[in-house]
Order: C-alpha cells, then structure tokens, then sequence
C-alpha cells in the first residue's frame, strides 16, 4: 500500500462527509495554474455523482484527452451528461466546458434588443475585451457559475451540487479580483468620461477635468486613432443600457461565494510556489468570509517502502556496491532514496504551511505515475481524496 | 576548449547570429528559470544580456534573490568568466508614458493623462497597445546602439505562456484596429520585422507531461503560422533514469527477479539482527521487495510516460534541450549551473 500521507498534525479533510452533504450546494476549486484545480473538480463531481448526488461539473480548460473522456466539447457551452459515471446510486453527472466568449455573447444577446446586441457584439472593442482582456474568463466563469445556479435553483430535478473549477490563473486571488477588476475598468470614471464627460461629477469638478479630457482624448486619439474613440463611445453607450452595471453583476455571483452552502478547496502541489499561493488564498478567503473545506495537497509524492528510510536505504545499495550480483537490489535502495527524499522535503513543507495554518483541514493526493484522462483515473483520485 | 572525450560539450552554438530570445512554455514549467539561465549562458566569457520579463511579477528579481526591479535596467548578475546580465520588468504604462514623449513631447499633458487614468485605460483596453509597447522595449534594447556597437549582444525575454504567445508576438494583426497611419502601427512593423527576422527565435520551454508537451505542438504550429521563427525546445525538471537499464527493462516487463532482490537486502543487513532466519525478518524482506518492485512499477510507467513525449517533441524536429530537476529548487548556485549545462548542449557557445 501506498502510504497515503495525512500531513503531521493537520487535521484530515473529510470529503466524502463534504459530497454527502445536502446543505452543500456549490463547491469551488482554486489555485495556482497546473496544480491539479480541473482534475480535483472533475473527481469531486464524479465522485458526488456515483454517491448519489445530481452534479454538474464546470471545467474551464481541462487536458485534451481527459475532457474527451467526459464527453466535453468545446461548441455546447451548455451542461451535458458524461457517459459512463454510474447512476446506481441515484444520482448523476454532468459536465461543460466554459465558452467565455459565447458566455459573454450569451448575456449581451440576453440583456439586449436584437439590433443593440449586433451594435456592441460587432463593437471592436467588446471583441478585444471577449477574447483577450485579463480577467475575462474569470468573470465568466463567475457569470456561468451564477447561471447555473439560477437554473439549479429554479429546477430542483436538474442538480443540487455545482462543482466549479476555476481558470489557469497565475494567482489563485484572480478568481476573487478579477471580476470586479474588470467590473469596475468598465464602470470606471475615464470610460464614462469618455462616453459622455457631462454626465459625470459636478461642475467644478468639470471644469477642471474637462480641460485636461480634451487634452487626454486628443492626445489618445492620435496616438490610437479617432474611430477608436469613436467605438469606445459607442460602446460604453451601449452596455451601459445593456447592464445594470458590470460591477453590480458581478458583486451578485460574489455574494453567491460568501453564502453558506458554498464551499472552497484550495488545491496546491507540494511546491514551494504553489503553497505560497495557497497561504494567500486561505488568508483571503478568511478575510473576506468565505468558507474554505480545506486543502487539497495534489501530486504527492509517496513510498510503498516507506518504512526503510533514504539514509538506510542509500547505506545498504553502497554496501551491495561491491557485488555485481547485487546491481539491481542496489538501483531499486537508491531510486527508493530518491522518493523518501522528495517525500520528505515535500512533507516539510505541507509542515510548514500547517503551522501558518493549523486550522485547516488538509487530503493529500498521491501523484500518480501517467496523466489523468479517464473516468478510471478520476475514481481513483477521489478514492485519494477522500482518504487522505 | 571542446574536448572529444566530453559528449555534453559539443563546442557548437546553435543560435549564432540570434540577438532576440524569445522563451515561452506552459504556465509553470520554468520559462523565468531557464531565461535567467539562458541570459548567463548568453553573457558568459565576457558578453552583454539583458534579461527582460514582461508581466510585472516580478520573477526575475526572486530568482536572483534581489529588491524587485524598477522600470530601469539594472545589472543583476556576472556571467561565468565575466561578462554581465542586467535585468528589466518592463511596465506597460511606464512605457506608453516614454513612449508618448518621444513622440509627442508632452512634458506636463502626460501627467494629467496619467492622473486621469487614461494611460491605464490605453494600456488595459486598446486592442494590442499593450504587447506593441513590451515588445517595443525589447526591440529597443535589441537596436541599441553604444559607442563601439549594439550595447547588449544579446536580449532574453521572458515571455508569456504558450496560450498567449502567439497573440503577443503577432502585433501587426494587434493592432490593425488602431490607427491606420502613426507612430503605433509604424512601430508595429519595425517591431514586426525584427521579429520575423533571423536575428529572433522563440524557444519553448516544456516538462515531459501531456498537457505541456501538447501546448507546446500547438504554439509551434501557432507560430510557425504566423511566420515566427521557432527555436530550441528546452526539456525541463528532467529526472535522471536511477535504475541500472536492465533492470528498467525488467521492470517493464514486470518480471524483476523477486528473490534475488530479497537476497541482496537480506545480504545488506535489512532484514534486521536475525537475518530472513527470524520470522520477522523474512517478513520484513517480503515487504521491503514488495515495495521496492512497486516503486519500480510505477518508475517505469513514468518513464513511459516520458519516452512518448519525448517522441513528441522530437516530431518538431528542433534542437532540444534537456535540464535536470533540480533538488530542492533552484538558488543562484543553481541557476548557474543551468546555464552550464545549456551551454553545453550548444544552446550559446559559451566562450
Ligand atoms: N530545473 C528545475 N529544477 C527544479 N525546480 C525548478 C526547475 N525549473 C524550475 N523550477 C521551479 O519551478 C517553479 C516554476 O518555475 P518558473 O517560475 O521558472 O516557471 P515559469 O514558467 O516562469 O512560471 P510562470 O508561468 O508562473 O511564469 C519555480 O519554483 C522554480 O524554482
Ligand atoms: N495526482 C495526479 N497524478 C498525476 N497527474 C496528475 C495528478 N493531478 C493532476 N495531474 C495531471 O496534471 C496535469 C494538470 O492538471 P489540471 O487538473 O489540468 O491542472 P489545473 O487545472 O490546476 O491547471 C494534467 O495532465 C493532469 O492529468
Ligand atoms: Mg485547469
Ligand atoms: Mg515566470
């Protein structure tokens, strides 16, 4: 067996009392991009499904052959059903893959008349900021999120969990910020200014700006072009009737986060990098009242001899040195070494983040020799999670 | 000096001529790490490099354990055998604020455009502006002139993930919204020029993992596309094969010689003071091979792993090169170690 390595002196994470849970409706899995968020959410789902609950599962960019596997296509940006999860427990799976740029279309076509949906879909602007702005697909993801839930809500017999995986950022925070970052770019005081400058503050305020707008449009129009400022014009014009604010949208799905039945695990890989990040986020979710499950340490690296250490182990393959007879006992110590090293170190360090952190609640997940891309390979990593 | 006996050291430069480094990779796999080594290996018997990173992270100035960088090239290292790396995190908006003075000397407008928060906007929203002005610097750096020839003979970038590569380098399609005529788009084809010049190449950095391996065959053919040229792929995080071949292939097969193995560890001294004799020794032996032929199982699964995606790589057909995990991370002791070892494999000719 595999020691499954429950992390000195962290208390253990109880998944399976997290998935069986009814009051838990919504479950985000963030971190550092590559450690392991798309896989544990997909997992979880799996998982929570085959026990009997109703799941749909959002990925946002999962490993090619994986989301074959789920049955995910990139063209529905709509839950479907994921061939092959077990309904013998009663419940179900479904999975998608997010579209941001046709979550973004989806909402202008949804707020807007059919002509001033053309106006801003066209917008080139709304192109750069659907397809390329930082903070985009998390707002997204946020947006999808929202609509998910709304549906869940409104049709208790479509699902009763909603696993959410969270996009490759390279901070974990992105998730949190960047929605009301991009939020707040568009409610902002220079796109209104630019928009319409008299709408904004009062006179005196004017007076002053106004002066130092002329300059400031006319140096960025010719630095940019004017149709630029032209469709910018245009553009604002248009959201604005579109929106009841960017920013208040995004605050809803926010609030959505701090409700109880949400539930955050963060995902790291024994690195110092990742664990760093992982510190950040917990800090920021306490700050901002939002409840972490716990902490899923992914990718571990485990012994199945774990109880001959790599000092014993290298002592013992330098004393079969000597007798060509021994060359494989005396590789097999030494690759052995090698793991109870790097399990060591990694250890320390989960370690040392239990001592910032001695609250929370940590499963450790084996790293596993290939990639996971099967419905097999997910069974196996929620059998982890739920065990270590 | 190339020595015949030494295989690691093939005295070759692969990339002679080229003054632009571009390194890109999967979030994660090393791009700052092997930039900053690749810069060193650039700089060292004497050269000049500059090591330029472009997200604001700040990256560069953790690798090398100093203050974070300012808007300013500053030295940060001495290559092996002399020679010196500088540094630069180059800001977007601090470079459209260098960028309108030297255009349109604005002296005082460019602080109210800044206090009003419009070089915020230029740089957050315009459709391109924001890779046109961080290629820009490296063009810049890359033309600069001292009074004896270029000031760097060498520029290291440290670019965006393999996602967002393609989209970055290619800013003549950037900005083909923005003004038609002006210094923007005048400078978009400069900067366009260099790029697909032979005095540039991207390399690509990787682990032997699928999703890796698989974004780097996308952002090759990415750039291939957009006539880029591509340069070396930089293998990363290599973990040494610690079984003798034989026995790789043994445990491949699965058939690794159990009691040979519970010989040999008997033989060592573990199966305790009474040898396989005692009950609990033999048991001990047991489980002491078991578990080692199950470490080796997986051992050799990953190194199958491996051995498809280097397969993979090898299909790009580009000189590749292969960096060792490192051990309990990487320090500048490190660091310059890398650089050694990419040297040797003829990534710079490390004079
Ligand atoms: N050869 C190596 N051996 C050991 N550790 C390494 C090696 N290369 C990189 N690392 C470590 O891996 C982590 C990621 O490396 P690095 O920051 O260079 O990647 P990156 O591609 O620049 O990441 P990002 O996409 O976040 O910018 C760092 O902690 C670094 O020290
Ligand atoms: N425990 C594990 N063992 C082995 N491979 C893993 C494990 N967890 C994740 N992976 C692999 O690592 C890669 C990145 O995982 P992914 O879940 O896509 O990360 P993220 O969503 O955080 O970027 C995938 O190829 C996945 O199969
Ligand atoms: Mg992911
Ligand atoms: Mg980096």
């Amino acid at each position: 067996m595999a020691t499954s390595g429950t992390t000195r002196g962290a208390p253990g994470l109880d998944v399976d009392g997290m998935l069986d849970d009814p009051g838990i409706r919504v479950i985000v899995c963030c971190g550092a991009g590559g450690v392991g968020k798309t896989t544990t959410a997909a997992a979880l789902g799996l998982r929570a499904a085959e026990r009997g609950r109703r799941v749909v599962v959002l990925t946002i960019d999962p490993a090619r052959r994986l989301a074959q596997s789920m049955g995910l296509r990139e063209l529905d940006n709509t839950p479907q059903p994921v061939p092959g999860a077990d309904p013998a427990g009663g419940g179900s799976l479904d999975a998608m893959m997010l579209d941001m740029k046709r979550t973004f279309d989806e909402v202008i076509e949804a707020h807007a008349s059919p002509d001033k949906a053309e106006q801003i879909l066209t917008n080139p602007f709304y192109q750069a900021l659907s397809s390329s702005f930082a903070g985009t697909q998390e707002y997204m993801a946020m947006e999808k999120l929202g609509q998910l839930r709304a549906r869940a809500d409104a049709d208790p017999a479509s699902w009763d969990l909603i696993v959410v995986d969270t996009p490759p950022s390279r901070s974990a925070l992105d998730f949190l910020d960047a929605p009301q970052r991009l939020g707040s770019f568009l409610d902002g005081r220079l796109i209104r200014l630019i928009a319409a400058p008299a709408k904004v503050g009062g006179r005196a305020y004017l007076k002053v700006v106004s002066v130092a707008m002329n300059g400031a449009t006319g140096a960025l129009s010719k630095l940019l072009g004017g149709q630029i400022l032209l469709d910018l014009q245009a553009f604002v014009a248009a959201l604005d009737t579109v929106f009841g604010g960017f920013r208040e949208r995004a605050d809803r799905t926010y609030q959505l986060l701090q409700a109880e039945g949400t539930a955050f695990l963060v995902v790291a890989a024994p690195a110092p990098d990742a664990l760093r990040e992982a510190s950040y986020f917990v800090e920021r979710l306490a700050q901002e009242r939002m409840p972490l499950a716990g902490l899923v340490l992914n990718r571990v690296t485990t012994a199945h001899a774990a109880e001959l250490s790599a000092g014993r182990a290298l002592d013992a393959a330098e004393d079969l040195d000597d007798d060509d007879g021994h060359a494989l006992a005396a590789g097999l110590l030494r690759l052995h070494a090698d793991r109870m090293q790097r399990r060591e170190r990694e250890q320390t360090l989960a370690a040392r983040f239990t001592g910032a952190h001695p609250a929370v609640r940590i499963a450790q997940v084996p790293a596993r020799p290939s990639d996971v891309h099967d419905l097999d390979g997910l069974r196996d990593i929620g059998v982890s999670l739920s065990t270590g | 000096m190339p020595h015949d006996d030494d295989p690691g050291d093939t005295g070759r430069n692969d990339w002679d001529g080229v003054r632009l480094h571009v390194v890109t990779g999967k979030g994660g796999t090393g791009k700052t790490t092997v930039a900053a080594a690749l810069a060193l290996a650039l700089a060292s018997g004497g050269a000049r490099t500059l090591l330029a990173e472009v997200e604001g992270r700040q990256g560069i100035a953790a690798l090398f354990d100093v203050p974070p960088l300012p808007y300013e090239e500053r030295k940060i290292a001495v290559a092996p055998g002399g020679g010196d790396v500088f540094a630069l995190s180059v800001e977007p908006k601090a470079a459209l604020m260098e960028y309108l003075d030297l255009f349109y000397r604005l002296g005082r407008a460019g602080k109210v455009l800044e206090r009003v928060g419009a070089i915020d906007f230029a740089t957050t929203i315009a459709p391109g502006l924001r890779d046109v002005l961080l290629t820009g610097k490296a063009y810049e750096a890359v033309r600069r002139r001292g009074r004896t020839g270029p000031v760097y003979d060498a520029v290291v970038l440290d670019a965006p993930p393999t996602g967002r590569i393609g989209r970055f380098l290619n800013v003549n399609e950037q900005v083909a919204g923005l003004a038609k005529v002006g210094p923007i788009h005048t400078q978009a084809e400069s900067i366009m020029t260099l790029l697909r010049s032979r005095a540039t190449v991207v390399h690509l950095v990787t682990v032997l993992e699928e999703m890796p391996v698989q974004e780097t065959q996308d952002a090759v053919e990415e750039l291939r596309a957009a006539n880029l040229r591509v340069g070396g792929i930089v293998v990363n995080m290599v973990r040494d094969p610690v079984l003798p071949d034989p026995a790789l292939d043994a445990a491949a097969r699965g058939d690794l010689d159990h009691r040979a193995v519970a010989e040999s560890l008997d033989a060592a001294g573990l199966a305790g003071r009474g040898g396989r004799a005692s009950a609990t020794g033999a048991a001990r032996v047991t489980r002491l091979t078991a578990g080692l032929l199950a470490e080796a199982a997986e051992h050799t699964t990953r190194l199958e792993v491996e051995a498809v995606q280097r397969e993979q790589l090898s299909t790009l057909e580009r000189p590749t090169y292969e960096i060792p995990a490192v051990a309990g991370g990487i320090d500048l002791g490190a660091l310059y170690d890398l650089a050694e070892q990419l040297a040797d494999q003829g990534m710079s000719s490390g004079r």
